[in-house]
């Protein structure tokens, strides 16, 4: 089979003011017709870089410095723009991750894609109209005629990104460049759009490059994988072999931190080969150290009950209540989290799975229902200092490493900030001394505490995070996706560590994921949730055996095919 | 980036993309460099100037309405030439730039202050704080500016008695210019503040338990300081104008301790009489110091701003 397209020895650097980064390498890669190379790596891999190189769209200051790349035999560098421009539309197509953004909201779906058929086609406005639907109708969307008029928020994500893919193919391109296709949306469209595109793939002999970062997607879809490691291309092969027998030490680190769904493990496999800067745990003797003290107040019984909790939001204002439009985000939610117990809470985007969380924590007051933190009502009078001191027991740990830290305070000020507002210590030394220990527990050292939050990586972030939860001491540490932000190598670090920290400090954990796998590691039992109501509490391993809830079920048949993983995970 | 060491406070300040960016922008520091002189140039006016404007006895009204130096009949030591009272044009500039600026910094720093704490506190606060403060904001845009400095400036006046008026006048006019400019920098603020109170470190800080106003205070307003910056420095250029045109129009500064807008209103009468560099003189200062600001606050606002970089 002859290439469709041939990168051979591709350089890629961005001059900026501290020098020349280079975000590929002497990267080469082959596409055949009818096939999908699977681009793996994680964040500042330069996958991404590689995909906008082709169509020659890398950011501002980044230039192609060496390297060629052949497209069906003809070389694309140092093509002017208007040569780069046909061959975008016609013959390469691009899809990006976020459908939210793709898509021109102030067009209807149908006009978008007239135009784009009628400039590459040449094709007359009826023509191109009937041809739009045709592709509305490949890429399985229903009713394509009427669909025509509709604009882009009137579709769910999983339908705008089969626009974007009908968009894709409106110039009838031979390859397909598709970058983190899948990521914003939810595992049970994920799957249909991964379909849909190896369905095209085969049907219209076209090649498709599929930049990821999740080993799942590469195991559903890619025939060949490419996996690059900090610009290189380390390994190129079948996805079988790839996945089922790797060579790289990358590669082995990288598969064998994927958590695994198949059976609970004590501990995340910890990937010795990524993540650089945490030093070696320090461990303090948590019995007599200051952090431990609540320990012995310890008493059993349920640290968070959560009764009938109910909350809507308003979606449309007005005067008169009729014309109101509210969305029930929680819907009569119930459960019971005992002390020293760790609670996962799944569920989609939008099943209000985070806004359980961040009632519980205070941030929202409920319409409806109780809440009682370590059997103090914190409903009824919040600010009552009963009910203050309950919440002050609790903490939580947000999804997003980057803005969950101020970024204008010094990692001391951020981690100290409850000790000294609580003047929970009697001077200023002993502060220190005590977010010092924090820094260390969490992997960072001591050190860390006079550098700013930009100096730090997502993960050791997030470790800030964690030990500026536990500065307040708390018995009860909420998760709202914890590591869904970072890549897999930290993840299962970071996972690692909440794990560690409670088991020493006797944590209840409140674990709020999308992740399967992961909730499956990390917790005893598991709430199912769906439009904001529970469907199923169970416990974990009977959830993954025994699923009773019809929901339950379809969640577990959407977890990405691992079966390919095989020896390197043993 | 990580380093054994955390870096210093220089090293951090020279590392600064936003000082970086100052350095390689020779339209920001050639602005940066006529603001600077020209403010230093005025507050020290008392050392620089030739002539004290304010001395009587360095006023010799013989030496009325000369032109300047390089012109025939001008004299060598008033190089740009005299006004109608004998004063130093020079001189005179260098200490009415003086009053311009400083009341222009002060408007600038009362209406930033006021403009900020309310926005902040309507954006954090919500709801019916809100809603009032902004109608008020709202409301007061609808007036020109120029109309409702006139309006403040005028009451200002009625209400002190007549032997007051002459030394307060520079108060009362930083009163006005400073209240019309809050609404800009509460909706600035506001807007701002919105963006951060969303973000997790502000929800992080409310777990804690910490009470709004320091939430307000020590994770929000860092936060929010960018955007207003930008606005106080094209606000600055405003306000130095706002105070130029009041005292133009007679409402401002009064005549016996001048301001820019003063001396082109005083130049403005002998205009016809062919004493132009009465009033050409302070109005090219003017403009030239206000531009050299606006271009800053340009520069400023391209810079502290990623998604133009």
């Amino acid at each position: 089979m002859t290439d469709l397209l041939k990168i051979d020895g591709l350089d890629v650097e961005f001059p900026t003011r501290r020098g020349t980064v280079k975000a590929a390498r002497g990267v080469s890669l082959t596409v055949s017709p009818g096939e999908v190379l699977g681009l793996v790596g994680e964040s500042g891999a330069g996958k991404s870089t590689i995909g906008n190189a082709i169509i020659d769209l890398l950011e501002a200051p980044g230039r192609v410095s060496a390297g060629s790349i052949l497209f069906e035999g003809e070389e694309l560098r140092g093509r002017n723009e208007a040569e780069m421009r046909r061959i975008r539309g016609d013959r390469i197509g691009m899809i990006f991750q976020d459908p939210q953004t793709s898509l021109n909201p102030l067009m209807t779906v149908g006009a978008q894609l007239v135009e784009t058929i009628e400039k590459t086609n040449d094709l007359s406005a009826t023509k191109a109209e009937e041809r739009a639907i045709e592709l509305l109708e490949q890429v399985g969307i229903t009713e394509a005629k009427a669909r025509l008029q509709a604009y882009p928020h009137q579709f769910s994500g999983g339908m705008r990104q089969r626009v974007v893919i009908a968009l894709a193919l409106a110039g009838d391109p031979d390859l397909i460049i598709a970058d983190e296709p899948t990521t914003a949306l939810d595992v049970s469209i994920q799957a249909q759009i991964l379909d849909l595109i190896k369905q095209l793939c085969r049907q219209r002999e076209l090649g498709v490059i599929i930049v990821t970062h999740d080993i799942g997607v590469i195991a559903n879809i890619a025939d060949r994988v490419a996996v690059m490691y900090r610009g290189e291309v380390v390994e190129t092969g079948d996805v079988a072999q790839i996945l089922g027998a790797p060579e790289h030490e990358y590669t082995k680190s990288l598969i064998a931190a994927v958590p695994r769904a198949d059976r609970k493990l004590d501990r995340f496999s910890s990937v010795d080969y990524i993540e650089g800067g945490t030093k070696p745990f320090q461990r303090i003797d948590i019995q007599t150290h200051w952090l431990g003290k609540s320990l012995h107040d310890r008493r059993s019984g349920a640290a968070i009950e959560v009764e009938n909790l109910g909350l809507s939001f308003v979606l449309q204002k007005s005067v008169l209540k009729r014309n109101r439009k509210m969305l029930q985000a929680v819907d009569d939610v119930t459960f019971t989290v005992a002390e020293g117990e760790t609670f996962g809470l799944v569920g989609e985007s939008g099943s209000g799975k985070s806004t359980v969380a961040r009632l519980i924590a205070g941030l929202y007051r409920p319409d409806a229902g109780n809440i009682r933190v370590i059997g103090q009502d914190v409903v009824s009078s919040p600010r009552s200092a009963a009910a203050r001191e309950a919440r002050r027991a609790l903490q939580m740990i947000f999804q997003d490493p980057y803005s969950s830290l101020n970024s204008r305070m010094r990692v001391l000020d951020i981690v100290a900030e409850p000790i000294r507002f609580y003047k929970l210590t009697s001077s200023e030394a002993e502060t220190r001394k005590i977010v010092g220990d924090l820094l260390d527990h969490v992997g960072l050292g001591a050190k860390a505490a006079l550098r700013y939050p930009h100096e730090f990586s997502g993960g050791q972030r997030q470790r800030i995070s964690i030990a500026r939860a536990l500065a307040s001491r708390p018995r009860i540490l909420i998760c709202d996706e914890p590591t869904s932000a970072l890549d897999v190598s930290v993840q299962a670090t970071i996972l690692n560590l909440l794990k560690d920290l409670q088991q020493e400090l006797g944590l209840t954990m409140l674990f709020i994921s999308h992740d399967l796998p992961v909730v499956r590691q990390m917790c005893d039992r598991i709430a199912v949730m769906r439009h904001g109501r529970i469907c199923e509490v169970s416990e974990t391993e009977t959830l993954f055996s025994a699923p009773e809830h019809e929901y339950s079920r379809h969640l577990l048949d959407l977890m990405p095919r691992m079966d390919l993983l095989g020896s390197a995970r043993a | 980036m990580q380093q054994d060491h955390p870096m210093t406070r220089w090293e951090r300040f020279k590392d600064n993309d936003i000082v970086w960016s100052f350095l390689h922008s020779p339209g920001a520091i050639v602005a940066a460099a006529i603001t600077s002189i020209a403010i230093l140039a005025c507050l020290f006016a008392p050392l620089i100037a030739p002539f004290d404007p304010f001395d009587p006895s360095q006023i010799s009204l013989w030496d009325g309405k000369l032109p300047p130096a390089w012109i025939e009949g001008g004299q060598p030591q008033y190089l740009l030439g005299t006004d109608n009272q004998g004063r130093d044009m020079l001189s005179t500039i260098l200490y009415g730039g003086r009053l311009s600026i400083l009341v222009g910094l002060a408007a600038v720093c009362l209406g930033m202050v006021l403009g900020v704490t309310l926005g902040v506190i309507s954006g954090y606060v919500g709801g019916v704080t809100d809603a009032v403060i902004m109608r008020i904001a709202d409301v007061q845009l609808t007036i020109p500016g120029i109309l409702l400095a006139i309006l403040i400036n005028g009451i200002g006046r009625a209400f002190l008695p007549l032997e007051l008026r002459q030394e307060f006048a520079i108060y009362v006019v930083i009163f006005a210019i400073g209240l019309t400019d809050w609404p800009q920098f509460a909706r600035v603020a506001r807007g701002a503040t919105m963006v951060e109170a969303n973000k997790e470190y502000v929800q992080a800080a409310r777990i804690i338990g910490l009470p709004g106003w320091r939430i307000m205070l020590r994770h929000i307003l860092p936060n929010t300081l960018r955007p207003v910056l930008v606005i106080a420095t094209i606000g600055l250029a405003l306000a130095i104008i706002a105070e130029a045109t009041l005292s133009f129009l007679g409402q401002g500064i009064p005549p016996t301790t001048p301001s820019l807008g003063t001396l082109i209103r005083v130049g403005n009468e002998y205009l016809f009489s062919g004493l132009w560099w009465i009033t050409f003189f302070p109005a090219i200062a003017l403009v030239v110091l206000v531009f050299a600001v606006n271009l800053l606050g340009d520069w400023m606002r391209d810079a502290l701003n990623p998604k133009l970089r």
